[in-house]
Order: C-alpha cells, then structure tokens, then sequence
C-alpha cells in the first residue's frame, strides 16, 4: 500500500519547457545549483493536492516565461485504490482545470487521492511571523486529515468577503447580513472542528514515537477578541452581537479566520518562538513526520513529503535519522539540496536527480546514486 | 499583400464574433453566408433584429425578457397566479418552460446576490417579489436557483424574506433522471440521500 507519483511530465511549467520523469516510490532527492528549477519540480508535486501549492502561486505565475502560452502538469499517481492519471492546465488568462483519469474534477477531489504534505524555506520563520503562516500550516495538516476541510475553508472565506464588504459599505440590511453569518458559522463551525481533531491525531502520533526529532506540543490560540464559540448555533449568535463593532472596524473580527497555533517544546517546556533557528526548523519537521505517521495508520499509506531545502540546515546525526525515517515510513519524500554529498547517506534507497540550467530552461536528468 | 473584406463587413463579422458559441471564425463563416442569402435571410434578419431591439425590455412584473410591458405568461390567464417560480435567469426560465413541468408565473432575478459584485437585493427585484407575494394572493414560492455559494445564499435570503407569509420550497437536488450511479460525485450521492422519499 502506498501513496506515490510514479510519472511526472512538465511542460511550460515555471523553468521547465519540458520534463518527464519516470519514479519508482523510493524517496526522490534533486540535486542542482541555485535557480536551477529545483524547487519547480516539487511545486508541480505539490500541485497535485488541492490549493495554490507550495508557494502559493497565482496561475499565471507558473507559466513559463517569456513564452506565457500556458502550462500543464500531469502525473499518474499510484494510491491504495489504484493508479490514477492527474492532469492540471492553464491556458493564458484563464483559470486552472484539472481532470482525474481523464474526466474534469474539482480541487476536492484531488484531496481525496493525493495527501501531499511540504516543508520549504519560507517557513523557517513560522513560529517568530504573523499567524497567518502558522494558519496555513495548521490546515494544511487539516486538509490531509479531513479532504473536505478545504470546501469549508472556501465557503467560510467567500462568506466572510461578503460580510466585510457589507460592513465597509455600511449596509444595514440586517437579513443580508443573518445569511451570510449562518453560512462562515456553519463553515466556520466545521473548521474549527477539523483543526481541533486533526491536533488531536498529532498529539496522538508524536506519544511515545521512535522518532529522533523533538515532540511539539501544540495548542489552538482564540483570537485577540475573544475566544472562539464551540458550535454553528454560538458562532451565529456571536457575529450578529459583534456587527455593529465590526462595523466600526471595517471587517469581521470573529470566526476562526483568526485563530493562531503556539507551539511547546515538550522535553523543555519552551515556547516555539525563543528556540534556536536549528530547534525550530526540528520542530517542523518532528511535526511533518508525526503528521506523515498519523495519516498512513489512518489510510495504510503515508502521504507524499516535499522537503525543500531541508537537508542543509540539519547537523549529519539528525540528518541521517531523517533519511531512516523516511525509508522506514515508506513515503515518496521529494529532497531538495545544493549539495550531492548531504544525501550521500541515503544510497541506493533513493532515487537521485540533478537538475541544471542553461539559457534560461532547466534540465532533469537521472544522477548515479 | 492581402486584401480582406471592406471595413463594414469586418465591423459585422467582429461584432458577430462576440456572440456566444461563435469565435472569429466562425463569425466570418455565419456573414458569409447571410450576404449569400441576402434577400431570404440577412433582409428579413436584419429587420427582425431591429425590431426586437427597439422593442425590447424587462417585463415590468416578473423581469422575462419581452416586447410589451408585461410578457406573455403573466398575462396569460390560463396559467395560475398562486405559484411563483424564482430563477436566475432568463435561460433558466426558458429551460423550465421547454420541460412543461411548470403552469404558474414566474420571478427572474437577473443574477445573485453578491455583495463583492454590488449586486443586492433590490438589483435582484425583491421588494418586487414580495410584494407581488401580498398582493396576488400567492399560496407558493418555489426556488430554482443554481446549486452554487451564491444560489444558494440567495435561497437563503428569499426564504428568510418570505417566512411566515407564504410556502417557499425548492427543487430537489439528486439523481438526474437516466442517470448511473456510478457517475454521480459524492456531494449529489449525499444530496440525494438526504432528499430520499418513500415510493
């Protein structure tokens, strides 16, 4: 039973005119000199999950430049029940599409078969920035526990939207405002819920784990207003005693938009925020792995891992516990590094990848490893 | 050097290309065409085109699209003033009638409400609505509004605007008729669910 990508083809993608990759399910690791088109590969991968993928990206963005004729990714994707072909494209100007087995589908649906999990640079400074990173981070744990948590989080949002706008253009229509707050608190109640059972999994997956990464230990923060009603019924109530204050703020300060996640260091009792950049970026990743744990007992598989740039900021004993981890799991992990050598350990039980560049298009080739 | 058609027939084929289901291509072939059958077609399409677009306008009661103030199923007297039925637009009330399954009046909204798009409920013509729901002696609204966030927001609202006035239902969401099981995704396999009946 496993969760892998076991085709790859780019074209017009980011740096990439055109890459095929053939995968067997053994980690991956791509190796390459800076802006060689590295980080593309995996944000393709990452792409195959629901949402704007691993930097967020507006669709334009991944076109290739200066060409701009559109892009299109496709994989075949081998999951417990069954092999299945993903394609996603965006022609210029207009949105992505993407068909599952050759018929179109919605984003949700490629949440059900592809539970993709990533850690890049641009979150090193999780724990110290705004909770707006930490958010994100906490629902896409949510996400791959819970496929439907992205349809809420959509609907709650494009209530919410409208509800500031009607509080921005002072609106007074009170009906207008009790559908739109029993839509973000019927969506909203449900991410709420979601986020707490999916802390709950994580907490469960890090008790007593052989793991040589440090345990977080991780709690929902209620937002600087108030804390967070429990239920849909409390929720509603709540947003129509606050919309005369909203109004005066010009946007809705209630709901779960606007929760935030600490972090503990178990062992020592310290707040995330005053470790060591080192102990941070452990952290993370003892929460990747937890939440890689927890979703293949739950589904027989784990998830596939995009672990960007990860290897160079770990000292070689945990690096080396990285890799055994990994392997021991039996998750497709994507490896991103400068360096050949900082994966040397992992031999033969990877796959190895470099990538170059030259006039502006990246090259993937196969590297003996 | 290439010479194409004169400037005014450009302008046609440009502003044929615009309609739905057309793209420049096809819009060169449709103007093609119509000069060929100049006297059977573009004559007589021209005039009728002129004369729908003189006379066009928004039914004053219901929003259907017609040629004098109210259109012809509002003044049709065969057809019962009790039942409203709300659509989105006109399209969809043209799908109802090609379907026959309705002989009340009807309410076309013009769109949905959504406030990041300006559109409210007078945009939408609800004070129309209700009070022609006082007035006429309306014992049920039904609401056929699109399975969309907005649809179904602005379900929400008409209900809500009308409760304890008058019956408001809407279509069932399920199974389409001839449909596989097989082929259906998981949000109308639960909807379906939810709105099963006894038989």
């Amino acid at each position: 039973m496993r969760l892998a990508v076991t085709h790859l083809a780019l074209s017009h993608f980011r740096s990439h005119r055109r890459a095929a990759l053939e995968l067997d399910g053994r980690p991956v690791v791509i190796f390459g000199p800076n802006g060689a088109g590295k980080t593309n590969l995996v944000e393709a991968v990452s792409l195959l999950s629901p949402g704007r993928g691993l930097r967020r990206a507006a669709t334009a963005d991944l076109a290739r430049r200066p060409d701009a004729i559109g892009w299109r990714v496709a994989a075949t994707l081998d999951t417990p029940d069954g092999s299945h072909r993903i394609e996603l494209r965006a022609e210029p100007g207009s949105p992505r599409t993407q068909t599952v087995d050759g018929d179109p589908a919605p984003q949700a649906a490629l949440g059900r078969l592809a539970r993709v999990l990533w850690l890049t640079p641009a979150m090193d400074r999780l724990w110290i920035e705004g909770a707006d990173g930490r958010r994100r981070f906490l629902d896409r744990a949510t996400l791959s526990f819970f496929p439907g948590h992205g349809d809420a989080a959509l609907a709650y949002d494009k209530a919410m939207r409208d509800r500031n706008r009607l509080l921005r253009d002072r609106v007074t229509d009170a009906r207008w405002f009790d559908v739109l707050e029993s839509r973000m608190a019927d969506a909203g109640a449900d991410i709420i819920a979601a986020r707490r059972t999916a802390l709950d999994r994580l907490a469960t997956a890090q008790d007593g784990a052989a793991t040589a990464f440090p345990a977080a230990t991780l709690a929902l923060v209620d937002p600087p207003d108030g804390p967070l009603p429990d239920t849909a019924d409390a929720l509603r109530d709540a947003l129509a005693a606050a919309r005369r204050g909203d109004m005066a703020a010009g946007r809705s300060r209630i709901g779960p938009h606007r929760s935030d996640l600490a972090a503990t260091y178990t062992a020592r009792g310290t707040d995330a925020a005053q470790c060591s950049t080192g102990e941070q970026k452990a952290l993370l990743l003892s929460l990747v792995l937890a939440n890689a744990r927890a979703l293949a007992e739950d589904l027989g598989a784990p998830p596939i891992l995009l672990l960007d740039e990860v290897a160079a900021h770990l000292d070689a004993a945990r690096r080396a516990a990285l890799y055994d981890e990994i392997c021991a799991l039996g998750a497709q992990a994507f490896l991103t590094g400068t360096d050949a050598t900082l994966f040397a350990d992992l031999g033969d039980r990877a796959q190895h990848l470099t990538v170059t560049e030259d006039g502006g298009e990246s090259r993937v080739q196969a590297a003996n490893g | 050097m290439t010479t194409g058609p004169d400037r005014s027939i450009e302008d046609l084929i440009a502003l044929m290309a615009r309609l739905p289901g057309l793209g420049p291509r096809s819009a060169r072939r449709a103007v093609l065409h119509l000069m060929r059958s100049r006297g059977q077609l573009m004559g007589p399409l021209a005039e009728a085109m002129g004369d729908v677009a003189r006379s066009v306008r928004d039914c004053v009661t219901c929003g259907n699209v017609t040629t004098a103030d109210e259109c012809a199923i509002c003044t049709d007297p065969r057809r019962a003033t009790g039942l409203i039925c709300v659509v989105e637009d006109v399209g969809d009330l043209w799908a109802m009638e090609r379907s026959g399954a309705f002989g009340g009046r009807y309410h076309v909204l013009g769109g949905t409400l959504s406030a990041l798009d300006d559109v409210g409920p007078e945009d939408l013509g609800l004070p129309r609505l209700a009070d022609r729901v006082a007035r006429d002696g309306v014992t049920e609204v039904i609401l056929a509004l699109n399975a969309t966030v907005d649809g179904m927001t602005t379900a929400h609202y008409i209900s809500d605007m009308l409760a304890g006035r008058v019956t408001v239902s809407s279509l069932a969401q399920g199974v389409p008729v001839g449909g596989e099981l097989d082929y259906l995704d998981d949000g109308t396999i639960g909807a379906a669910f939810r709105a099963r009946r006894g038989i």
